[in-house]
């Protein structure tokens, strides 16, 4: 039987207030366990909640990045239930009124076609604490320093129907996020995470098939292989006359599988009801108008005007407008030099591969944008030819000069477009090369073309590369030429 | 000394006849005296008191005093205070010094007032007879086999014993109005929003709300223009201006409306507080105002919503108790389970455990709608009726409670205690202002008028009572056991 994936995503994105969402403790990432927790992150007795507002703001950012109706009214309740790193033994969430309403996202495939994959709604949460079972025999230590961060829930419809088609959402969400600054996006520390809900049908049946909620998958890859390993389970599952039950269930890296954490009849009854201790959060036009005009330009906006504006192909305008970091730092080098495939070609080629050699971000490269964006015009302008380029390109990677102009100098690589000076090399090699030029006379006169590469070699050598190939090229046969 | 209220007393530390160290050593004598009777104190802060005391002679001598420097008080057990024991009455929080200081305890201390301690109540503030509290009852001045009312007991049997001259509460269903009405004083329910409520262990978050127990309402007063305002903390306190209460005590009541709810005069009143309500309202008649019948058709269901929205909100606000953190945690848990299990059934009296149980039950699945949904619904309505009532009228009067306080021990059945809030309690749910004066006496025991208003009417409701209190001088009356323990 043919089968059909379907899958849907709860993406939880660390919101980058400096604050958490209610109270005034720090939200940074990696202090000592306990330090950055206040009286209303320790759930003190008597202790009340002041919501940030700059989540507030984010919240309504991202809904209007992917186009959300945004309600008037939202409401935060309490979500009920016990665990040691939930201090105050619940969670303030939004269950029936959230802050952002239906919307939606386009996400690219891989042969650059697109697809909308609506989103249910957004809502805002507070994070948790951790529970640390590793370092304390027998014992759980608990760190609420995480706890009271705010969280924005981003639930999509049951749209996707491949592993690849969820990935894609997970990073155009990513980029979203991280164009509008409201996240640092950073998942490897907890600031993306997702919860992923499959299950799969027979193709041509409508009706969905019971679904299992995987939990906090943690990376793009992860996403996929827990996804393709639960398909798979759940087709063997049914093929072997089983059934899926709805369940929640665990991706473990290591093992590549999902494991049940509890199905529904274990599920808690969370008892949602409103929180009594804040005010509903009212919403005013011109506050979401104020917001709407400092958006910045977007991820799929750039990635049009790259297309249709600066004549890039979609291959090439959709990564480079897949992070913000990559969209400006190509921008800015388009910006310096003026020839927008020239930059898309050295960002991609040369610094892309430098970058992943060394497992750099592009935040962290070593050649800023500015002295990429000046060795290319000296590209364009013919002061060095390609060749050098790269010599220049590597010697700014490893610090050896501030900018191409200043490295270019000092390496003695301006080319070289003296046509005296090239014509005095020429006549030593050709005076130096009897053979290869009785050779070149007696050969047919189609393949004197290949031969001459032998001369033109020398020649470069000759000028430690800095002679103007096309210039060599056009000299050395006219004048092997006139020898005939 | 005790016989004073805070008014006389400022006025003798403002000439100098007296020095705040004088005034609190004198209280607090009394207190180490008559309370081992009483029971109406958890923690006495002598020393830290009379630190404080001494500072504010200081004060006063580089002439730095407020209208309060100087003035001793009790809070209720349920106001953190900053490195002292604030237990709300419960076993669970016996270990619990407060890191920081409520807001309230904040604006008092920083208007020059003393803390003597910290007064008994009802664990969680759930109760209406002090009889919940892990500490023991208390017992009431004017009889001490009578109960003081709760859940603020401690406190107004301190301040009608003459242990302290005024003490703050809260009342969530009527537990600043019902104890000052069984003992003889003074208490104000401010409107929901008037008080911030942080650092004040919440129990039902929607109702909590903090005020003054006091001998008169020139006190209740006084101390509303220090504990009222805006709190950046709480975002369900009211952004708006706070008048100077004291200044509006004596306007004229002539030409005022007076409405009685006939609800609050059917079954179940005991007809000697009947008497004495109806004795009063007659004194207000003298003064001037008009009467006449008005109704609150709803009256009848607020019991019921109380008692599905306080233990919804309660079962949350108490699930921070769990033994991980702070508070009382078992001996030797075999898990996590285990610790959650024993600590809350160890910590937690039978009151707080029914109430919890309530509210999680109706919180659940499949009961949310028929029990919280609709209560929410009858809240709307009974707020309505009132909002209806004071179209036509500017004040309403009824008892604030349908009996004087009963015996310690009489209440057994839970219902029969939680009808005890009948006329009290629906305040809260409005989120209006309500205050309890001294009306006279049934069966020996004080009898007290409560005085309602719409939203942020306190400055009308102190000026209704202060005038009453210019009348008569039910308030001005001491128990025997004010007196033989001087």
């Amino acid at each position: 039987m043919q089968w059909e994936t379907v899958i849907g995503l709860e993406v939880h994105v660390q919101l980058a207030t400096r604050s958490k969402i209610f109270s005034g403790a720090s939200t940074a990432f990696g202090a000592e366990p306990n330090t950055q927790a206040c009286a209303v992150d320790l759930g003190l007795p008597g202790v009340l909640p002041v919501l940030n507002e700059q989540a507030v703001a984010m919240a309504v950012q991202f809904g209007l990045a992917v186009h959300a109706d945004i309600p008037e009214v939202s409401v935060f309740d309490r979500k009920n239930y016990f665990y040691p790193d939930l201090p105050k033994g619940y969670q303030t969430s939004q269950m029936y009124h959230p802050i952002v309403g239906a919307g939606e996202v386009e996400i690219t495939l891989d042969d650059d076609t697109t697809k909308r994959i609506r989103i249910h709604h957004a809502h805002l949460e507070e994070d948790a604490g951790k529970s640390l079972h590793e370092d304390f025999q027998g014992m759980t230590g608990i760190d609420l320093n995480r706890a009271g961060t705010p969280l924005l829930e981003i639930v999509s419809e049951p749209d996707m129907r491949s592993a690849k088609e969820a990935a894609a959402y997970l990073k155009a969400i990513h980029s979203i996020v991280t164009y509008l600054g409201i996240s640092d996006g950073n998942m490897a520390e907890g600031s993306m995470r997702c919860d992923v809900n499959v299950s799969v049908r027979p193709k041509g049946q409508e009706a969905f098939g019971t679904r299992a909620e995987i939990k906090n998958v943690n990376s793009f890859r992860f996403v996929e292989r827990a996804i393709a390993f639960e398909v798979e389970r759940q087709i063997e599952l049914i093929e072997d006359g089983g059934k899926v039950v709805q369940e929640t269930r665990l991706f473990d890296p290591e093992r590549d599988e999902t494991r049940s954490m509890r199905t529904k009849e274990e599920a808690n009854d969370y008892r949602y009801f409103p929180c009594p201790d804040l005010l509903p959060v009212v919403l005013d036009q011109a506050y979401l108008e104020h917001l709407r005009s400092q958006l910045p330009e977007l991820p799929a906006d750039k990635r049009a005007r790259f297309q249709n504006e600066l004549g890039l192909s979609a291959y090439d305008a959709n990564v480079l407008s897949g992070s913000r970091e990559m969209a400006e730092f190509f921008e800015e080098v388009h910006r310096v030099c003026g020839d927008a495939k020239q930059a898309a070609n050295w960002v991609q080629g040369e610094l892309s591969g430098a970058l992943n050699r060394e497992n750099l971000s592009i935040q962290n490269s070593p050649v800023s944008a500015q002295q990429l964006g000046e060795l290319i015009s000296r590209v364009l302008d013919d002061t060095i030819n390609g060749k050098a380029a790269k010599q220049v390109f590597q010697a700014l990677w490893n610090g050896q000069g501030d900018s191409a102009d200043t490295i270019i100098e000092a390496k003695g690589l301006k080319q070289v477009t003296d046509t005296g000076a090239i014509e005095a090399m020429i006549d030593q090699v050709i005076a130096e090369s009897p053979a290869q030029v009785a050779q070149y006379r007696d050969s047919e006169p189609e393949k004197r073309g290949k031969m001459i590469g032998y001369f033109v070699g020398q020649v470069m050598k000759a000028s430690r590369g800095t002679a103007n190939p096309q210039q060599v090229n056009g000299v050395l046969k006219e004048k092997l030429d006139a020898l005939l | 000394m005790h016989d004073k209220t805070v008014t006389q007393l400022a006025a003798a530390l403002k000439s100098g006849e007296l020095s705040s160290r004088e005034l609190t050593s004198h209280f607090l004598q009394r207190i180490e005296k008559a309370d081992g009777s009483l029971n109406s104190f958890i923690t006495v802060t002598a020393e830290q008191a009379l630190g404080e005391a001494e500072a504010a002679d200081k004060a006063r001598a580089d002439g730095k005093a407020g209208k309060l420097t100087g003035i001793p008080l009790a809070l209720k057990d349920i106001f953190c205070t900053q490195g002292v024991k604030t237990s709300c009455g419960s076993k669970m929080l016996d270990n619990f010094i407060a890191p920081y200081n409520a807001t309230v305890v904040e604006k008092l201390r920083a208007a020059g007032t003393i803390s003597l301690g910290k007064t008994n109540m009802d664990e969680f503030a759930m109760g209406s007879s002090n009889e919940n509290s892990h500490y023991g009852a208390v017992k009431n001045p004017w009889d001490t086999s009578a109960v003081p009312g709760g859940s603020s007991g401690g406190s107004a049997a301190a301040v009608a014993a003459g242990l302290v001259p005024a003490a703050m509460g809260t009342d969530t269903g009527g537990s600043i109005r019902q104890p000052a009405a069984f003992c003889g004083i003074t208490g104000l329910k401010p409107t929901y929003g008037r008080v911030s409520r942080y650092g004040i262990i919440a129990y039902a978050s929607s109702l909590d709300q903090a005020g003054p127990m006091a001998r008169t309402a020139e006190d209740c007063a006084l101390l509303l223009n220090v504990i009222a305002g805006h709190d950046v903390r709480d975002s369900t306190s009211v952004a708006r201006g706070v008048p100077d209460y004291t200044e509006t005590l004596n306007a004229p009541l002539s030409g005022l409306k007076i409405g009685l709810p006939k609800e609050y005069f059917g079954d179940g009143l005991d007809p000697e507080v009947e008497k004495a309500v109806r004795e009063a309202v007659k004194v207000y008649e003298s003064l001037g105002a008009t009467v006449r019948e008005v109704s609150l058709p709803h009256t009848h269901y607020a019991i019921p919503a109380y008692y599905v929205i306080a233990p919804a909100e309660a079962s949350s606000n108490l699930s921070r108790y769990d033994g991980v953190r702070f508070g009382h945690r078992c001996d030797s848990p075999v898990d996590l389970q285990d610790l959650y299990t024993r600590s809350r059934a160890e910590g937690f009296g039978e009151e707080v455990k029914r109430r919890i149980l309530i509210g999680t039950h109706t919180l659940s699945e499949g009961f949310f709608d028929a029990y919280y949904t609709k209560a929410q619904k009858v809240r709307r309505l009974i707020r309505q009726d009132f909002l209806d009532a004071f179209e036509d009228v500017d004040v309403l009067m009824g008892p604030a409670s349908p009996t004087p306080a009963f015996d310690l021990g009489a209440k057994k059945d839970p219902v029969s205690m939680y009808l005890q809030d009948i006329y009290t309690i629906a305040v809260n749910l409005a989120g209006i202002p309500g205050i309890s004066v001294p009306a006279g006496f049934a069966g020996g025991r004080p009898v007290g008028l409560q005085i309602l208003g719409t939203h942020f009417a306190e400055a009308q409701l102190l000026n209704v009572a202060h005038q009453f209190q210019q009348a008569t001088d039910w308030h001005l009356q001491l128990p025997a056991f004010a007196e033989e323990n001087a």
